[in-house]
C-alpha cells in the first residue's frame, strides 16, 4: 500500500515537473546518419552517446538558457547522400536549427554544400551542421563554410599523430598501407606516404594498396603478401567488418609486428579480437578513456553503462559536441541566432571532461585538440569496451595536435 | 614459390568453404527447380546458434548442434512455406524465399544486435599447425579442410550407393514415378531441403570464427554461391565442388599477386601509351589483379553462360 502511494506521489510529482517544463522550449537536434542497412551499429552507438549526452549533461542540470531542453531527433539517412538531403530537409521544415552527422565523409560534403546554399537563401530559416566523426580533410579547406564545425580531428591531423609515434620506433624499417578503395581510404594512404617520407626517409613503404570495400569476404591473401613483404607495421584506416576481417587475418596468418588503425576499437570490434589483439593494434583518438580523463568523465561513464550496460563510449567527442553548443548558446543568449551561436563557437576554447583543452581553430572550424595513440590491451582498464575486458590504454600523447597545420579555407562570414 | 603452396593452401580452403554453401543450394534446385534466395542466410543463421551455444556448452557442441536446428528450421521453411506457395509456381517461390532472406536479417539483427559478435576458434584448435616460409597456417584451417571433405565425400556416397540416394536422384528426374512406386516424395523434398540447409548451417559454424559474425555475413557470401553454381551447372555436386575450388584459386591468386594491366597488355604486344596520365583509358591501364580479384568470378559466369550455358557438369535441361 505504501508502495503504490509513493508511486502515486512520484507520478504526480514527475506530472507537475513536466508541465513546467513544457514552459520553456526545447532545442531540437536533428541526428543524420545510417539506422538501417550495414553500417547501423556505427550509426545507432552514436545515436544513443548523443541521446545520452544531452539528456545528463544538459536537461538533467536544468538546461541551457531559461530551462530550455535539448532534443536529440533521429533521422535515418541509409548513408546515402542523396536520401541526407531529404532529411535534411525534413528537418529545417520542422524547425530544427542544429544538424549533427558524422559517418561518411561523402554524405557531409553534400550536407554542407546544401546547409551552404540553404543559409544564403533563407536567412529566417539559417541551420548549422556540427560534424561529429567525417573526416575528409576538404571540409574545412577548400569546401569550408561559416555553418560547418569539425569536432573530430581530420584525417591528416589524425596521421600527423600516428606516424610521429612510428617514427619514433626505430625497429620499424618497413610499413605496408592498406585500405578500403574509397575517397578517405585514400587519403590515408597519400598522407601516410607524404608524412613518413617527410618525418623518417630511412622508412620504406613496401606495399600500398586498396581493396573493394565491403566486398572482401576473406582478408587471407592480403594478409599473405604482407608477412611476404617482410613490413615491421601495418597502418590501415578501414572500419566496420573489414577491419575487423583485416586485423583478424594479419593476426592469425604469422604477422607479429603492430597495426596502426583509426577505427579498430567499439562495436563488438574490441571484443572480437580479444587476446589474439594484445599489445598488437593500435589506434588513434581523441579523449582519454583508459586512464579516464577526470573525475567528472568517470561519473559521466558510469551513468552511461548504467542506462546502456553494453553500450560503449566509443566517440566521447560527441560529448565535447553537446558541450560546446551548449555553452556556445548560453554565451550567446540565444539559440534560435545560429550566426549568433556560430559567432561564439568559433575560436572558443573549453575545457573537456576527457582531458585537455579543445580549441575550435577560427580560421576553419576544425577542432584542435589532444590526440592520444592507445594499445589494445586487458591491463590497467578503468573501462573495457564491449564488456570483454579488454580496452584502449594510452600509450602516447600529441597535445594540440596540428595546432599550426595550414589551411586553405578563405571563411566568409555574414555581415 | 613458398607462396604458390600457401595460396593454394589458403584457395582450398576458400573453395571448401564456398562448396558446403552451394552443395545445398544445388542440390535444392536441382529438385525443386527453384532457387533458394535464403540459403546464405541460413549459413547466417548456422554462426549465430553456433556461437550462442558455444557460450553454454562449447564450440563442440556448437558444430554438432547448431546445424541440426537450422537444418529443421530448413525443413520447417520448407514443409509450411515453400510447399503452399508451390502451386502458384516459380516467381512466388522466389519472392518468398527472397523475403525470407530479409526477414532473417532483421531477425538476427533484433535478436543479437547490430555489432560484431566475439565468436572466436576453440582453445584446442588456435595453434599454428606449421608455416611456410613465415606464412603461418592456423590448425583451424587444416580442420577446415577435413570438414568439408568429410561432407563431400559423404554426401556422394549417400547419393550415390545408398538405397535412400537412389531414391532422391530418382524423385529428382522422375518424381510422379517414384510416387507411384509408393514413395513419399514430398518427404523427400523435405528431407533434401532439411540437408541442404543444415549443410550451409554447417559451413557458417566453422566459417563464423574466421570470417566475422555479424549481420551483414549472408549479404556478403549470397551472390558468389549463386555464381558458383551457375558455373558449375545447376544440379550437380560435381560441378559445385570444381567451380568453388575454382573461384577460390582464382580469388586468392589473383589478390596474392600485383598483376597489373599494363603488363599483360605489354605482354601480348600492346604498347604503353605515352602520356598515360591524358589518356581515356588510364584506369584501365592502371587495374591491378586484387582490386579485380573479387569480380574475377562474376566474368568467369559471364563467359560460362555465353561458351557452355548448362555451366561446367550440368546436364542441358530441355
Amino acid at each position: 500500500m505504501k508502495n503504490i502511494t509513493k508511486l502515486g506521489v512520484v507520478s504526480a510529482l514527475s506530472l507537475i515537473v513536466g508541465a513546467s517544463a513544457s514552459f520553456a522550449e526545447t532545442i531540437k537536434i536533428a541526428f543524420i546518419d545510417p539506422l538501417s542497412g550495414p553500417f547501423a551499429s556505427t550509426g545507432a552507438n552514436g545515436l544513443h552517446q548523443f541521446e545520452f549526452a544531452s539528456d545528463y549533461m544538459v536537461n538533467q542540470k536544468g538546461g541551457v538558457l531559461d530551462g530550455d531542453m535539448f532534443e536529440v531527433v533521429a533521422f535515418d539517412n541509409k548513408i546515402s547522400p542523396k536520401e541526407s538531403l531529404i532529411q535534411l530537409q525534413v528537418a529545417i521544415d520542422q524547425g530544427i536549427r542544429y544538424i549533427v552527422q558524422g559517418n561518411s565523409s561523402g554524405v557531409a560534403n553534400a550536407l554542407t554544400e546544401a546547409i551552404d546554399k540553404h543559409n544564403r537563401r533563407n536567412p529566417d530559416s539559417r541551420v548549422l551542421f556540427l560534424n561529429y566523426a567525417a573526416v575528409d580533410p576538404a571540409l574545412t579547406n577548400e569546401k569550408c563554410n561559416f555553418w560547418h564545425f569539425r569536432f573530430d580531428a581530420n584525417a591528416d591531423i589524425k596521421m600527423d599523430a600516428l606516424t610521429d609515434v612510428i617514427v619514433a620506433d626505430e625497429n620499424i624499417k618497413k610499413v605496408y598501407i592498406i585500405g578500403q578503395d574509397y575517397s578517405f581510404g585514400k587519403a590515408v594512404s597519400d598522407a601516410a606516404n607524404m608524412m613518413l617520407g617527410e618525418k623518417r626517409d630511412d622508412i620504406e613503404v613496401v606495399g600500398d594498396e586498396l581493396h573493394p570495400i565491403g566486398k572482401v569476404k576473406d582478408f587471407t591473401p592480403y594478409a599473405r603478401k604482407i608477412v611476404a613483404s617482410g613490413a615491421d607495421a601495418v597502418i590501415t584506416g578501414n572500419w566496420g567488418a573489414d577491419m575487423l576481417g583485416l586485423g583478424k587475418a594479419i593476426i592469425d596468418n604469422g604477422f607479429e609486428g603492430p597495426i596502426y588503425t583509426y577505427y579498430a576499437a567499439g562495436s563488438g570490434m574490441t571484443a572480437a579480437f580479444g587476446e589474439s589483439g594484445k599489445d598488437r593494434i593500435r589506434l588513434i583518438s581523441q579523449g582519454s578513456i583508459n586512464p579516464i580523463g577526470s573525475e567528472e568523465a568517470r561519473a559521466t561513464y558510469e551513468a552511461f553503462e548504467a542506462k546502456y550496460p553494453d553500450g560503449n563510449i566509443d566517440q566521447s567527442r560527441i560529448f565535447n559536441v553537446i558541450g560546446m553548443l551548449a555553452t556556445a548558446i548560453e554565451e550567446a543568449g540565444t539559440a534560435d541566432d545560429v550566426v549568433a551561436v556560430a559567432s561564439k563557437l568559433e575560436g572558443m576554447e573549453y575545457d573537456s571532461m576527457w582531458g585537455g583543452k579543445l580549441f575550435m581553430r577560427p580560421q576553419d572550424h576544425q577542432l584542435i585538440q589532444d590526440m592520444h595513440v592507445g594499445v589494445h590491451t586487458d591491463e590497467n582498464i578503468d573501462f573495457d569496451f564491449d564488456q570483454s575486458g579488454y580496452g584502449i590504454v594510452n600509450e602516447s600523447t600529441i597535445e594540440m595536435a596540428s595546432m599550426d597545420s595550414p589551411t586553405t579555407c578563405e571563411m566568409k562570414r555574414p555581415e | 614459390m613458398d607462396l604458390i603452396l600457401v595460396n593454394i593452401i589458403d584457395g582450398l580452403v576458400t573453395g571448401l568453404l564456398l562448396f558446403m554453401l552451394s552443395a545445398g543450394l544445388t542440390l535444392i534446385f536441382s529438385m525443386m527447380g527453384v532457387l533458394n534466395f535464403a540459403h546464405a542466410s541460413f549459413y547466417m543463421l548456422g554462426a549465430y546458434f553456433a556461437y550462442q551455444i558455444s557460450i553454454a556448452l562449447g564450440f563442440w557442441m556448437g558444430l554438432l548442434l547448431a546445424p541440426l536446428i537450422v537444418g529443421v528450421m530448413g525443413a520447417g521453411v520448407e514443409r509450411y512455406g515453400l510447399r503452399r506457395v508451390h502451386q502458384y509456381g516459380h516467381v512466388p517461390e522466389l519472392i518468398f524465399t527472397f523475403g525470407l532472406a530479409l526477414l532473417i536479417e532483421e531477425l538476427v539483427q533484433f535478436v543479437w544486435g547490430k555489432n560484431q559478435l566475439p565468436y572466436s576458434v576453440p582453445d584446442v584448435l588456435n595453434f599454428t599447425a606449421f608455416s611456410i616460409a613465415g606464412n603461418s597456417i592456423p590448425a583451424y584451417k587444416i580442420f577446415m579442410i577435413f570438414i568439408s571433405i568429410a561432407i563431400f565425400i559423404g554426401l556422394l556416397y549417400i547419393l550415390t550407393r545408398t538405397r535412400v540416394g537412389m531414391i532422391i536422384q530418382a524423385a529428382l528426374s522422375y518424381p510422379r514415378t517414384v510416387e507411384a512406386l509408393g514413395h513419399n516424395v514430398p518427404l523427400i523434398f523435405m528431407g533434401v531441403f532439411g540437408v541442404g540447409t543444415a549443410l550451409a548451417g554447417v559451413a557458417g559454424v566453422i566459417a563464423g570464427p574466421v570470417l566475422g559474425t555479424f549481420p551483414g555475413m549472408a549479404f556478403v557470401l549470397g551472390s558468389i554461391v549463386f555464381v558458383t553454381i551457375v558455373i558449375g551447372g545447376l544440379g550437380s555436386l560435381w560441378g559445385a565442388l570444381v567451380a568453388s575450388l575454382l573461384i577460390g584459386w582464382i580469388t586468392t591468386f589473383a589478390k596474392s599477386y600485383n598483376i597489373e594491366m599494363a603488363d599483360i597488355l605489354n605482354g601480348i604486344g600492346i604498347g604503353t601509351p605515352e602520356n598515360l596520365d591524358e589518356n581515356l583509358f588510364r584506369d584501365f591501364w592502371t587495374i591491378t589483379s586484387p582490386q579485380i580479384a573479387d569480380i574475377l568470378p562474376y566474368i568467369l559466369m559471364v563467359l560460362i553462360l555465353i561458351f557452355r550455358p548448362s555451366g561446367l557438369f550440368g546436364k542441358r535441361h530441355s
